[in-house]
């Protein structure tokens, strides 16, 4: 049994409690941590988000001085004060989209072979080389597609001229028939330039794509085989439709980064303002190594010209990958749900 | 009562009689059938696929040595290729239908794509490292800076002592500026949150896919053109910093995520204040992924070469003072000896391309090991950890490193949760502007 203490009368006669104010406001100690952290992101976003702003702002006397003509002009003339970004656009997105039909299948059937084929033990062997792959700096992919990659580059570009040149963008301002073809014309292609910028462009691909199709829920692959598909039939009608919007954001993923490229185009490319088609011929230009080699004779509004181009490319890289991680953050959070 | 459990006699005749079950009797005349071996493929299977690897090898050399007129081990790797594939489908299809032979050529393609990826990195190593032997066998190559050294004279002579010294100052300085920075902010967008973390979120994840070129030429116009401070380490530094700041502070994001929200209760119910939460258990917690974020942030910054090339000139000699004075670093080395044109030059170039090769791999395991969680045997990953007292609080608080594993991180993440939606209880982090009636 037990004695409840008796309530002392007197205590009834206390005016009657109110409750206390109950905020999340941080105070005190914690008011200084939110607002010093808060300062700090807001550093960061300065920093980060100033350059678009700045290259922005910096647009202006370009577009008062040049007009809407700098962006269908084909030239790159200080000494004319001709400047336009055409053909670089142009010569950009070529290179860009060489590098993307290369990686793409590539990345495609890496990813499967990782996630689907791979043996248990090599799995995590061959993931880690596809991350070192995406970890070298494109200086050395630069040395590689300068020094070994060009010389059988434009062996095969004279190959390809030779029996595919009825394809307009397969010709070559040269005979490939003659007894030794003038390779010089084969060289600095954005055709070579594509290939090494492949090589940046496909282990992020690859990366974002065996993610989305390591999250295939293993109930349907299951499902898959025990009615008896073979391991392909299950790739084409579980896996692929799972990871179709994981395939298509890691590629416009790798594609913005094929865009912004800059070393390796830098060495190879011969710098040349015409828009042309013919892929395999000398000669092509990007906006990233046009601002490469060209910042340091620049001055004044020439400068700002760069600057635009830059802003540019800081424009056409951040669509492409704001809508990739759209897409690729839509078809995740699918796969949280089944 | 007990009448009802009492055992029935298990004598079969019984039981038959009464209508209970009847085994089926094995006929013992039969032998069973072997049970199918499901861990490899049925012997004709297996004879198709290496009858197609050693036919399509001789088909090769009939067709590219005797036949066609190209010559060349690429060629003959091609048209092996080709035959293995069509002999392999040719052969499925004498065996099996049709639907297994499009399951063997897919098979055949995914697996000659995965070759053919990693034959390519492997090419880039082994060549850049060939290529740079000569350069790299002599100790004067670590030791020296081009100080007096004509781009002719022979690889004994002179270094590239002033571009590593040159790569480590700018990354120190880079490192400095950016650790702080980054994961401060990733502290600010977790343990603080509210609208203006979300707008820095969305900022810093555009920001991971700015192109190099692009923060060189930012900080070029703004440090060196606009303020008139001349071409130095330190501005090649700021440039690196740029680079970074999105890469640690996404990384950092990540891996604070998860931590789990029960640790910073359980702190701050005993009456932490939020800054020593922060401090003592949420960072520790998080602490190998910190690391994989500053590593693969220096592993990156390291090959910077066009932010680099814009900021800070070329120097050829040993330069200590990152303020003033063009300094050199590893890439930009590259860079410049590539472009020279002279043999001996260029060795040096693939000789320094092979030790930046060889630091982004160091960088890259070091990485990989403080990501992830260690087993139970005694190994070199576990050494480091100890070392580095990266301790285990993390794997018994229920902390997922895979899931925060930063080297995910050059993909896009998954959006942010709502904490109110996945756990209905969790009142962390609160919004600043919330009141609690």
């Amino acid at each position: 049994m037990t004695i409840l203490p008796l309530q002392d009368p007197a205590s009834n006669a206390r005016p009657p409690a109110t409750p206390r104010r109950i905020s999340r406001k941080p105070t005190g100690g914690d008011a200084v941590f939110a607002n010093t952290f808060r300062a700090i992101g807001a550093s960061v976003l300065v920093i980060t988000g100033g350059i678009g702003l700045f290259l922005a702002y910096q647009s202006w006397p370009t577009l008062r001085h040049y007009g809407l003509g700098f962006f269908t002009t084909r030239a790159w003339n200080p000494d004319t004060d001709t400047l336009g970004i055409a053909a670089v656009l142009v010569g950009t997105v070529q290179v860009a989209l060489i590098a993307m039909v290369i990686a793409f299948p590539l990345a495609v059937a890496a990813a499967l072979y990782i996630t689907e084929y791979a043996p248990p033990r090599l799995q995590s062997t061959l993931v880690a080389v596809v991350d070192l792959m995406a970890a070298i700096p494109s200086i050395v992919y630069g040395l590689w597609g300068f020094f070994l990659v060009e010389p059988h580059a434009s062996d095969f570009a004279v190959f390809l001229q030779r029996n595919f040149g009825w394809l307009p963008f397969f010709h070559v301002g040269a005979d490939p028939n003659a007894a030794v073809p003038d390779m010089s014309r084969y060289t600095a292609s954005a055709f070579i330039a594509g290939v090494v910028v492949s090589m940046m462009a496909m282990p992020m691909a690859c990366s974002v794509i065996r993610q989305v199709f390591s999250q295939t829920p293993m109930g349907e692959k299951e499902g898959a085989l025990a009615l008896g598909a073979t391991k392909w039939g299950m790739i084409r009608t579980v896996v692929l439709p799972f990871g179709k919007g994981g395939i298509i954001g890691g590629t416009m993923l790798a594609l913005g980064r094929a865009l912004g490229e800059t070393m390796a185009v830098l060495m190879i490319i011969s710098p040349e303002f015409i828009i042309k088609g013919r892929i395999l011929e000398i000669g092509t230009d990007t906006v990233a190594a046009l601002i490469a080699a060209q910042f340091g004779e620049a001055t004044g509004i020439q400068l700002s010209a760069l600057l635009t181009a830059g802003f540019v490319l800081f424009v056409i890289t951040l669509l492409v990958n704001t809508l990739a991680a759209v897409i690729v953050n839509r078809s995740r959070s699918g796969a949280e749900t089944s | 009562m007990t009448a009802l459990v009492e055992p029935i006699a298990p004598t079969a005749p019984t039981a038959a009689a009464v209508g209970g079950t009847e085994l089926p009797r094995r006929d013992q005349n039969v032998l069973p059938t072997p049970r199918a071996n499901l861990g490899r493929l049925p012997v004709e299977e297996r004879f198709v696929t290496w009858g197609a690897r050693v036919a399509a090898l001789a088909l090769a050399w009939v067709i590219v040595e005797r036949i066609l007129p190209v010559h060349g081990l690429a060629w003959f790797l091609f048209v092996a290729a080709v035959a293995n594939v069509a002999l392999l489908a040719v052969g499925t299809a004498v065996i099996g239908s049709t639907v297994a032979v499009a399951d063997r050529v897919v098979q055949w393609l995914v697996s000659t794509a995965m070759v053919v990826v990693v034959a390519a990195v492997g090419s880039v190593v082994v060549y850049v490292l060939a290529k740079g032997w000569p350069a790299l066998r002599h100790i004067n190559f670590y030791t020296h800076d081009m100080t007096g050294v004509g781009a002719n004279d022979p690889l004994n002579r002179g270094g590239i002592l002033h571009a590593i010294v040159g790569s480590l100052i700018e990354l120190t300085i880079a490192s400095l500026i950016a650790l702080p920075l980054g994961v401060g902010t990733a502290v600010f967008m977790n343990e603080i949150g509210g609208r203006f973390a979300k707008i820095v979120r969305t900022v810093v994840e555009a920001m991971t896919a700015l192109p190099d070129i692009l923060a060189g030429l930012f900080i070029y116009t703004v440090w060196i053109i606009v303020l008139g401070f001349p071409r130095s380490g330190l501005a090649a530094a700021l440039a690196i910093t740029v680079m970074m700041l999105p890469i640690i502070a996404r990384a950092s994001d990540v891996v604070l995520r998860v931590v789990p929200g029960t640790l910073r209760e359980a702190s701050l119910a005993l009456g932490a204040s939020r800054w020593s939460t922060v401090w003592n258990v949420v960072l520790p917690t998080a602490r190998p992924g910190l690391a994989t974020a500053l590593i693969l942030a220096i592993a990156r910054g390291i090959g910077e070469t066009a932010p680099v090339m814009i900021t800070s000139g070329n120097a050829t000699f040993l330069h200590l003072n990152p303020a003033g004075g063009m300094m050199t670093s590893l890439p930009l080395f590259i860079f410049t000896s590539a472009r020279s044109g002279i043999d001996i030059q260029i060795q040096r170039g693939f000789g320094t391309a092979a030790v930046l090769l060889a630091l982004v791999l160091i960088l890259f395991i070091l990485a990989r090991l403080v990501a992830r969680p260690s087993s139970n045997k005694p190994s070199l990953s576990r050494l480091l950890k100890r070392v580095l007292r990266l301790n285990t609080l993390t794997q018994s608080a229920g902390y997922d490193v895979v899931a925060a594993d930063p080297l995910s991180e050059i993909g896009p993440i998954a959006p942010p949760q709502e904490r109110t939606t996945a756990h209905p209880v969790s009142h962390y982090p609160p919004a600043p502007d919330e009141e609690v009636p």
